[in-house]
């Protein structure tokens, strides 16, 4: 057992790389902070472009955005600046994001639930599902606008109408509505939110399932108690992503429930709606002159703009909610 | 359904009773896919006794742990052979209700595993679970649990904070509260205190003699030293089989088979 | 071979080098008697200091080694390290006792009678060369036959006490010779009750059975069971 004390005779070995900065540029650093510059550029490019947007339509539609645009509409001529309201549009273009969001939440959570609890991440079904919802998210809007017309309008409305009317009643069902729309979209929107639902569940580390099966609970009350609850972040940013696609597309509502013209705001499922986008899509297409709409046109944009982003901004205060909700009693 | 004779080898701890086998394992074999991980184990844990299982990685000592409570079943692949009596009914009996033995036989894992809830809801999961709502009943539960695992004084004044601000060995007792809040006959820990550093080990260990009096613990361990602090039975597995079965004071003082006193000697494994 | 496993070897080794200076001693010390010689009563009492420092060495390596928390035949190895280092430290105080002796003996004429020390010191000798082969062959057979022979030795004390002290009364000239001799075999019993110890530690190392204090033995029945 010998102790080890350093020989004070023999110094340190020699320190061979030296510790001051060479002068100049060295090469690797100064790729460094170029990339890090390259991709602050970036950021503040895509910002920029951003603000230009808004900046153009805020600009080219001020002079009809106000107050009595957005809360009037429903009796006025929609091409004349002085008259035209989009209160109609906003309810409209509101209530298919909310029914949607109520199809389409429950249906991508229970999916993804059994994609993420009772499959492996690589058995075949798992594999197959996901390669569906893949190719789903990756169908034009237009599609899913003809699947709508074809499957929920026709077969299914057609179908309501012979169970609940008769031949020769006039169709409750069976036509372009509130609820073909919002159903079309959800599940336009269902692979978004599937995605982001499997994603947070399988990021749940398996010894929390562990604990709560050792403790006596079944598969149910695990999901119900331990997987939902935090797995609920990622569940909800699904919703928020589904909204912000959804609030803005056109086309899955052009023949399932959007109305060029309606003289009052939709009061049931079974109504048509007018919507911001179409109303949109209508001014630039259906007006006289253009330059005579253009006021209320980038209004509009502006309009579904700021419907969308306060969507969002409800949808994520809900979001930031949770951190709260383990106190509370299951 | 009779049991068979216990494998329960004399015991030479001070205490009067006799020690009685409330588990018996017999013949015990588990494979996984095509992996065999324990063959034909049989032993007995004696009642409100401490049983370590030590052995090199892999000899299968977590494996038959996780048999008791019926946890392998979780594993798609794999198959178990054999019989285990918990008193006098064979646990993989088809009229036995699993969530019931999961209720008498807890578990506390190696990596601590709270739930992301607050310390109350963590301890109160189990009795929620089986139907206890009245507020009373859980407050006094949670409470004495804690007090069991020698964590009450640090966490009285924060019961509603959550349990992920907790130190690991902070956290491993709450575990332990956990487990024993729904009154468990047997507690089983793989490795309970590996994870820890040296001052959280020793309360755990501490714990587990407390807790021998009221539980039946069975505690996978690969530190022989902890094994001889705080068990009463010893066994040693090696690569699936059961090598030798005794009181502690025995496997470590004097092993009647020379794996055994190569493994505890370190001489290799 | 590991570090430890080189260690557990070293205080196997010492304690080895002390039983055979140990044995030495007592041979030295007997010889120095018999043959009248003092140069040789001088170096066992010098030698004595090796034994010290032999028993010594071996604490602190028990310590070291305990510091590593060992096991089963290696725990039992240095409990018996030590003591049975003690032991033969003891020894080797008896064998300096008996050259100092022999050193007063020299100082008057040989007593003409016919002593059998020699006898006795080949016993207590061939009783740690016993204990010396179990713990190196860890054949414990022989230690446990070596454990009745320490009667034997106590019996041949005996012997010598009443032969001395017949001397004594037979003639006052011879007292202090005798007294010196009886002091001697005293001594060489002594040593038979460490080579018994010795042994007894020696079947506890291999076997791991506290054989100490709990014989019943007889001359006639060498090899007794121990009750468990």
């Amino acid at each position: 057992m010998e102790s080890h004390h350093l020989n004070p005779h023999r110094p340190a070995r020699a320190n061979p790389l030296p510790l001051r900065r060479a002068r100049g540029l060295h090469p690797a650093r100064a790729l460094s902070t170029l990339f890090s510059g390259l991709t602050a550029l970036a950021t503040y490019l895509i910002l920029a472009i951003l603000l230009l947007i808004l900046g153009h339509l805020i600009w080219a539609g001020r002079s009809v955005f106000d107050w009595r645009f957005l809360t009037t509409g429903t009796d006025a001529d929609m091409f004349d600046i002085q008259t035209a309201g989009i209160l109609p549009m906003v309810v409209g273009t509101t209530a298919r994001v909310m029914v949607m969001t109520l199809f389409v939440m429950p249906a991508g959570i229970i999916t993804a639930l059994y994609l993420g609890e009772f499959t492996h991440a690589h058995s075949r079904l798992a594999r197959l599902i996901r390669g569906a919802v893949n190719n789903l998210a990756g169908v034009p809007s237009i599609v899913f606008g003809l699947f709508g017309l074809g499957f929920f309008v026709a077969f299914v409305g057609g179908s309501l109408d012979e169970v609940f009317g008769g031949p020769g009643v006039e169709p409750k069902w069976g036509k372009p509505c509130l609820l073909w729309a919002s159903l079309t979209l959800a599940v336009m929107t269902l692979p978004v939110v599937i995605v982001a639902t499997e994603e947070s569940i399988r990021a749940i580390p398996s010894s929390l399932r562990e604990a709560s099966f050792a403790l006596g609970a079944t598969r149910l009350q695990t999901i119900r108690r331990v997987i939902l609850p935090q797995a609920m972040p990622g569940i909800l940013t699904g919703g928020i992503l589904a909204i912000g696609r959804a609030a803005g597309e056109v086309a899955p509502i052009l023949f399932t429930g959007a109305a060029y013209y309606m003289a009052r705001l939709p009061h049931s499922p079974t109504d048509q709606f007018m919507d911001l986008g179409y109303h949109a899509f209508i001014l630039a297409t259906q007006s006289q002159s253009i330059e005579s709409i253009q006021p209320i046109l980038f209004a509009t944009v502006l309009t579904l703009l700021l419907l969308t982003l306060a969507l969002s901004i409800v949808a994520m205060f809900i979001r930031a909610q949770i951190p709260r909700a383990h106190d509370a009693p299951m | 359904m009779e049991t068979s004779s216990p494998i329960l080898p004399q015991a030479t701890t001070s205490r009067p009773d006799g020690p009685t086998a409330l588990i018996q394992a017999r013949n015990v074999s588990v494979r996984f896919g095509t992996t065999q991980a324990l063959r034909k184990v049989s032993l007995d844990l004696a009642e409100r006794h401490v049983t370590a299982f030590i052995g090199p990685s892999g000899c299968g000592k977590s494996t038959l742990l996780r048999c008791f409570n019926r946890m392998n079943e979780l594993i798609d692949i794999s198959f178990t052979e054999g019989t285990i009596h918990l008193a006098d009914t064979e646990i993989h009996h088809p009229d036995v209700d699993v969530i019931e033995l999961r209720k008498r036989v807890g578990m506390v894992f190696q990596k601590s595993n709270p739930f992301p809830k607050s310390i109350y809801e963590n301890v109160a999961y189990g009795l929620r679970l089986h139907g206890t709502r009245d507020r009373k009943i859980l407050n006094e539960i949670v409470e004495s649990s804690l007090r069991s695992a020698a964590l009450w004084d640090e966490v009285k004044d924060r019961l509603h904070e959550s349990a992920l601000g907790l130190s690991g060995g902070q956290q491993q007792r709450l575990c332990i509260a956990r487990a024993i809040a729904i009154r468990p006959q047997v507690i089983l820990m793989d490795e309970p205190a590996s994870a820890l550093d040296p001052t959280a080990t020793m309360r755990i260990e501490e714990l587990v003699l407390d807790l021998r009096k009221d539980y039946t613990i069975v505690i996978v361990t690969h530190n022989m030293h902890q094994a001889t602090r705080i068990s009463d039975y010893t066994a040693f597995f090696y690569q699936g089989e059961l090598i030798e079965f005794d009181a502690t004071s025995r496997i470590f003082a004097n092993p009647a088979k020379k794996q055994t006193e190569d493994y505890v000697t370190g001489r290799f494994g | 071979m590991t570090h430890f496993e080189s260690n557990i070897d070293g205080l196997r080794q010492r304690l080895l080098a002390m039983a055979s200076y140990a044995a030495q001693s007592i041979r030295n010390a007997v010889r120095a008697v018999v043959e009248r010689d003092d140069e040789l009563g001088r170096k066992v009492e010098e030698d004595d200091s090796i034994l010290d420092d032999l028993e010594k060495s071996i604490d602190e390596l028990a310590i070291q080694l305990l510091l590593r928390a060992p096991l089963a035949r290696d725990l039992r190895l240095i409990m018996v390290a030590t003591k049975v280092s003690h032991d033969l430290e003891r020894v080797g105080d008896e064998a300096t006792a008996i050259a100092r002796r022999a050193q007063d003996l020299n100082r008057e004429p040989q007593l003409k009678a016919p002593i059998d020390l020699p006898r006795m010191a080949s016993m207590v000798t061939e009783m740690l060369a016993e204990s010396l082969d179990a713990f190196i062959t860890g054949d414990c057979t022989r230690a446990r036959a070596t454990i009745p022979r320490d009667k034997q030795v106590d019996a041949l004390h005996k012997q010598l006490q009443s032969e001395l002290t017949a001397l004594i009364v037979q003639s006052p000239d011879n007292t202090t010779r005798c007294l010196n001799l009886m002091a001697i075999s005293k001594r060489l019993e002594r040593v038979g009750d460490h080579a018994k110890n010795i042994a007894e530690e020696v079947v506890y190392l291999h076997e791991a059975t506290d054989i100490r204090h709990t014989q019943r033995v007889s001359i006639d029945n060498p090899s007794p069971v121990a009750p468990p």
